[in-house]
């Protein structure tokens, strides 16, 4: 059934994603590794479905559309900020800094 | 026990999701790191449909692929960031060290709990999801749980989407003067 060889490749794929987030300052870059995350617990809800049946599938299916309204208002978010200030580097963005 | 030449496509998709998704995080351009995860999309979009998901194999390269990645390289054309070598993306060498414990760390201990055995009471045969599957074809499979059982929460889904179109468009929304 494969279901350990893609369990672990999820587990390897979302932890790429969190070093991503931690070594990278671009926002947009930090976003796409948080959809790199996304994906990888979907593949565990894939791969935990083949044992025990599609309701698994039913939650990757709302996972993507979390994922797909999270994109859009986060890569607003992204703009908006852009205009303030003219950068999307994460360590000029220091507004909330005490 | 599944042939050789599954395990095989298995694997060979795997390395392909892992050896992009490496790429990724380590390209400083945004464009090129965005190539490389549609790319790890695409390798996940082949092992949903190797696992018996063809419906979301074929969501994943629509959806994820196609529509969000899509949505990424437009923000990325529009902020027109510069040349990426003048941006220094990456965290000092410290902070990548430490990025790095702290993945192999979590690394570890996901892999302890995937070794854990799995409850078996709930399990299904393989022979009944073959013929699950057979019965209600690649989208029924998916079409039956999702308006039966969680009808609720797909019509929560459709408010959510629309807040998440309305409030794009607020912030994406450029001031005018007063």
């Amino acid at each position: 059934m494969m279901v350990p060889e893609a369990l672990a490749l999820s587990a390897l794929l979302f932890c790429i994603g969190v070093v991503g987030v931690l070594t990278r300052r671009n926002a947009i870059i930090i976003f796409m590794c948080v959809e790199l995350m996304l994906n990888a617990v979907n593949l565990s809800f894939v791969a935990f479905s083949r044992l025990y049946g599609a309701t698994g599938q039913v939650f990757v299916v709302f996972v993507m559309t979390v994922a797909a309204a999270e994109a859009a208002v986060g890569l607003a978010i992204i703009i908006s900020i852009f205009r303030h200030r003219q950068t999307v580097d994460l360590s000029n963005i220091n507004l909330l800094k005490g | 026990m599944p042939n050789f030449f599954y395990q095989l496509h298995f694997y060979l998709f795997g390395l392909i999701a892992i050896a992009s998704a490496l790429t990724f995080v380590t390209r400083k351009s945004p464009v090129a790191a965005a190539l490389w995860l549609v790319t790890t999309m695409f390798s996940l979009a082949a092992i949903y449909v190797m696992m018996d998901a063809h419906f979301l194999g074929a969501i994943q390269v629509l959806v994820y692929a196609g529509a969000i990645m899509v949505v990424f390289l437009f923000v990325v054309m529009l902020l027109n960031l510069g040349h990426p070598d003048e941006l220094s993306d990456l965290h000092g060498k410290w902070g990548r060290l430490a990025a790095g414990l702290v993945g192999l760390a979590l690394l570890a201990q996901i892999m302890t709990l995937a070794r854990t055995q799995f409850p078996v009471s709930f399990m299904q045969t393989e022979q009944a999801a073959a013929e699950n599957l057979r019965d209600l074809n690649a989208v029924g499979v998916i079409a039956k749980p999702l308006f039966r059982d969680n009808l609720l929460a797909f019509e929560l889904t459709s408010l959510l989407l629309l807040v998440a179109i309305v409030g794009a468009v607020l912030l994406g929304k450029r001031r005018t003067q007063a």
